[in-house]
């Protein structure tokens, strides 16, 4: 389909917002950063330490510099792929991190492929048969779910699973993965927990956004030609509710990366999220910064592409 | 005629709806009527009579909400009432098929109008796709679309009001249905755009020999397309009968009511007011406004052009034009709200600020615009006491039990019951929320009222009773009325000089009593002519120069 000029503009500008808001984020996130109490340099040396060697150290990591010039080369840094040092065990951010966001990538990835197609299905099957049984037991199971704090979910399954029943280790890392078996019961758990939060959320937003659509006048126009129910849904309702659905999930899906701590805790599961908590517990500046611009960017990337579906899929910016 | 065995028969049908409250009421209550093969029948009556409800039924459709709960409706060999929603299905586009009233809004944005005008032929899987191209190329030509060949390639967005609704009645005749309803398909168009619509109409149908059933408000609209007439309200058939009939010796009182509305009523203006030497109560000079960004003291999009206009003390004007005209944007900046960029406003003879927020609250009081959807003015969390206690706090400083008394004062003057002030106007019928909206102006005690399409979403019968009270309190106020609408006879029934509007200038001005034989200006002789008159014969002996309609209508 040929897009307009208009259309190619409007997604620039997305593009451009995006990276504007990054440089914002970048700069929160440095000087939020710097606020946080406590001495790097005093904690590294402990309490026994002369002011001359925190003095001394202070200088050799460059804490002496103003803030502005340590945040325009951290950022400088960044751009060039350059996380930096890890003030506690010396060893290179990118080197912490790159296991680490594996984990949360793979543990995110399992459950979008999981949850997209599932939770997408069901909404919009609850807005095609609306009222009926179907929709109740669907949109009664979306509330009481979403109204579990999730750390409830997490713990009561590893009672279940793993404490009663016995099917499923009670921590994801650790345990063997050298078979699929193996490996498909070290996910499941925290798989099963992530699923629950994620999914209610886009079966809600997906169920709202395709009902609106159904309730135009181009849709009953679709009835009275003689389309089916499923006609009338597939063709003709869901490609105008495509821009709401695709942010509903892109805001469901952000969540997956940085918002997982709870369950990466109670599972013991060695992603970016448990990184970052254990990162502002030794007063790791780098490490903190990285993991929140890892959180910024991949929360930042799905609100885009979810904008610039949108974009796309309005009918009258098509040429 | 009446010995064919009729292609569709309604007997003792109702249909009932449950409100938001959850209260279940009959909307249709018991109608009967027959259609025979090729005859077009209209379904008459004001919003909520009922007449859009029993033309779905037809096709054994119902709003969310409603059911069909007895009676028989059987169209050729089927009977409706008794047929699985799958059955139903299959009926309609191929047997029974339908134009809706926004076309605009019935078109789905995100496909090509082919892919939708063929729908039902591919639905139903009547013929090849590209037969079924051909098909619709030859309805497009039939019903006078330009470029039938490639209209067909473009978007909804991409075509005119107008066009969409010959689009959409394409839609509805692709698969050669034995009936088409109409639903109000030109209501929401130009008059002159509505004259092309409704000849491509009437044409295909005449061609076509099929059945139809036209649902409309406008009497003058139907009597050039119908064959009968069935009188609608409060979901009961009032009368029925054939168009020459019911048009020239209705029976029913309704009837005569609603044909009593289309009767002019020939505006007298106030005597002894007329005195040319006085001064203006509003004159208008040069007057350009516009939309958008402004650049080097221009915005960027220019609506009104040069505007020049005076209004004596006591007298009304009319701004009439079509959509786009620039008609509401001229009160818009006359009363500030869209500040003009050039040229100047005097009231009384001084010189108003441009914007709303650099006049004095003496000039605000003395002016006030009053809206055209009362829905959206009135704020729908406040009660109507609250609602007009707030301009009489604001330029009289009043309160309490004075207050009070003067907002039984107003519901007074606009005839409404003193108690009407304690409800909401979510609980008020249109009539009343319109006469809601005109007393908060005249909480202002003003001497100017500009009245933006006030009576257009109103139905005729209302409408006629909010012109008579507009006249009553400009005899008992003093007042001067701006009077905005499309619609030629609201503007001769209350109007002493009339604006004609056409993108953005006055083409022409005139006494509002002469419009018709006096108007010159080629626009304005081609929308005077435009208006449907109540005469079976009159769109049949309508000429309009082409070339004319092709240069100021939206084809």
């Amino acid at each position: 389909m040929l897009r307009s000029p208009t259309t190619w503009f409007l997604v620039g500008q997305r593009l451009g917002i995006a990276f504007i808001t990054l440089i914002i984020v970048s700069f929160a996130v440095f000087f939020a950063t710097e606020l946080l109490p406590g001495d790097v340099a005093q904690i590294l040396l402990g309490q026994a330490a002369t002011p001359e060697a925190v003095a001394g150290l202070r200088e050799a990591m460059g804490l002496d510099e103003p803030a502005i010039q340590r945040f325009i080369g951290w950022l400088t840094g960044l751009a060039q792929g350059e996380m930096g040092r890890s003030y506690v065990n010396n060893i290179d951010v990118a080197d912490l991190l790159g296991g680490r966001l594996q984990n949360s990538l793979r543990l995110a990835g399992i459950v979008t492929v999981i949850c997209v197609p599932v939770a997408l299905s069901l909404g919009i099957l609850a807005a095609m048969f609306r009222g009926s049984w179907m929709d109740r037991v669907v949109s009664t199971a979306t509330i009481s779910v979403i109204s579990v704090p999730e750390f409830m979910v997490a713990t009561l399954s590893v009672l279940i699973f793993a404490v009663w029943l016995d099917w499923l280790p009670a921590l994801s890392y650790g345990v063997d993965v050298d078979s699929l078996g193996a490996m498909l019961r070290a996910y499941a758990m925290p798989v099963i927990t992530l699923s629950f939060v994620v999914s209610a959320q886009m079966i809600r937003m997906t169920r709202a956004a395709v009902i609106e659509t159904i309730e135009t006048p181009y849709v009953e126009m679709a009835l009275l030609k003689g389309a089916s129910r499923t006609r009338m849904v597939l063709v003709h309702a869901l490609p105008n509710a495509l821009g709401p659905i695709a942010n509903a999930v892109a805001l469901s899906l952000s969540y997956l990366v940085g918002g997982v701590i709870i369950v990466e805790t109670v599972f013991n599961y060695p992603g970016v999220a448990k990184l970052m908590v254990d990162a502002v517990a030794t007063r790791d500046l780098p490490l903190i910064q990285s993991c929140a611009m890892i959180f910024c960017v991949s929360y930042l990337s799905l609100t885009t592409l979810a904008d610039m579906i949108a974009i796309l899929s309005n009918p009258r910016l098509r040429q | 005629m009446m010995t064919d065995t009729p292609l569709v028969s309604v007997r003792d049908l109702r249909i009932g709806a449950i409100t938001d409250s959850g209260r279940k009421v009959e909307i249709i209550r018991g109608v009967d009527f027959d259609i025979v093969p090729g005859e077009i029948l209209a379904l008459i009556g004001e919003s909520g009579s009922g007449k859009t409800t029993i033309a779905l039924s037809l096709m054994g459709h119902t709003r969310r909400g409603c059911a069909i709960e007895g009676g028989t409706i059987r169209v050729g060999k089927h009977d409706v009432t008794g047929m699985t929603e799958k059955q139903r299905a299959r009926l309609r586009g191929t047997e029974v098929s339908y134009v809706p009233q926004s076309a605009a809004a019935a078109f789905n944005p995100s496909k090509r109008i082919m892919d939708q005008v063929v729908e039902t032929t591919r639905i139903h899987d009547l013929m090849p796709r590209a037969r079924a191209e051909a098909h619709a190329r030859d309805l497009f030509r039939a019903l006078a679309l330009p470029d039938p060949d490639t209209i067909g390639e473009r978007y909804p967005h991409q075509v005119s009001g107008g066009q969409l609704q010959r689009l959409s009645a394409a839609m509805a005749l692709i698969a050669s249905p034995e009936l088409v309803i109409f639903d109000e398909p030109t209501t929401a168009l130009d008059v002159t755009t509505q004259i092309e619509v409704l000849r491509a109409f009437r044409r295909v149908m005449q061609e076509s020999g099929m059945a139809g059933v036209y649902v409309s408000h406008d009497l003058a609209v139907v009597a050039q397309i119908a064959d009968r007439i069935i009188v609608l309200k409060g979901g009961e058939t009032q009368e029925q009968g054939t168009t020459e009939q019911i048009l020239n010796n209705p029976r029913h009182p309704y009837t005569k009511e609603l044909l009593a509305a289309f009767d002019p009523v020939p505006h007298v203006p106030l005597a002894g007011r007329d005195d040319s030497a006085d001064t203006p109560v509003l004159e208008v000079r040069d007057l350009c406004a516009g939309y958008g960004a402004v650049k080097d003291g221009e915005p960027a999009a220019k609506v009104l052009d040069s505007i020049e206009f005076r209004l004596m003390r006591g007298r009304n004007l009319g701004v009439i034009g079509e959509s786009g005209s620039g008609k509401s944007t001229l009160a818009r900046a006359v009363a500030g709200i869209l500040p003009a960029y050039r040229g100047s406003v005097l009231f009384d003879g001084q010189t108003l600020a441009p914007d709303l927020a650099q006049r004095s609250k003496e000039d605000l009081r003395r002016a006030q615009i009053v809206f055209q959807l009362a829905d959206t003015a009135l704020n729908p969390a406040h009660s109507i006491a609250n609602i007009l206690a707030r301009p009489l706090r604001f330029y009289k400083g009043l309160h309490g039990a004075a207050c009070e008394r003067e907002v039984i004062r107003l519901l007074d003057l606009v005839h409404l019951p003193a108690t009407l002030r304690h409800r909401l106007p979510s609980e008020l019928s249109g009539g009343q929320k319109q006469r809601v909206n005109l007393a908060r102006a005249l909480a202002a005690d003003p001497e100017l009222i500009l009245c933006d399409e006030i009576t257009s979403a109103l139905d005729t019968v209302v409408a006629a009773a909010i012109l008579d009270l507009l006249k009553e309190l400009q005899g008992e106020l003093g007042l001067s009325y701006m009077f905005i609408s499309h619609d030629l006879s609201t503007v001769e029934a209350i109007c002493d000089d009339v604006l004609v509007m056409y993108k953005g200038k006055v083409v022409e001005a005139m006494p509002a009593t002469r419009m018709s034989q006096d108007a010159t200006h080629p626009y304005s002789r081609l929308l005077i002519s435009s208006v449907p008159q109540l005469d079976t014969g009159w769109l049949a002996g309508l000429e309009q120069d082409p070339e004319l309609l092709a240069a100021f209508s939206e084809r």
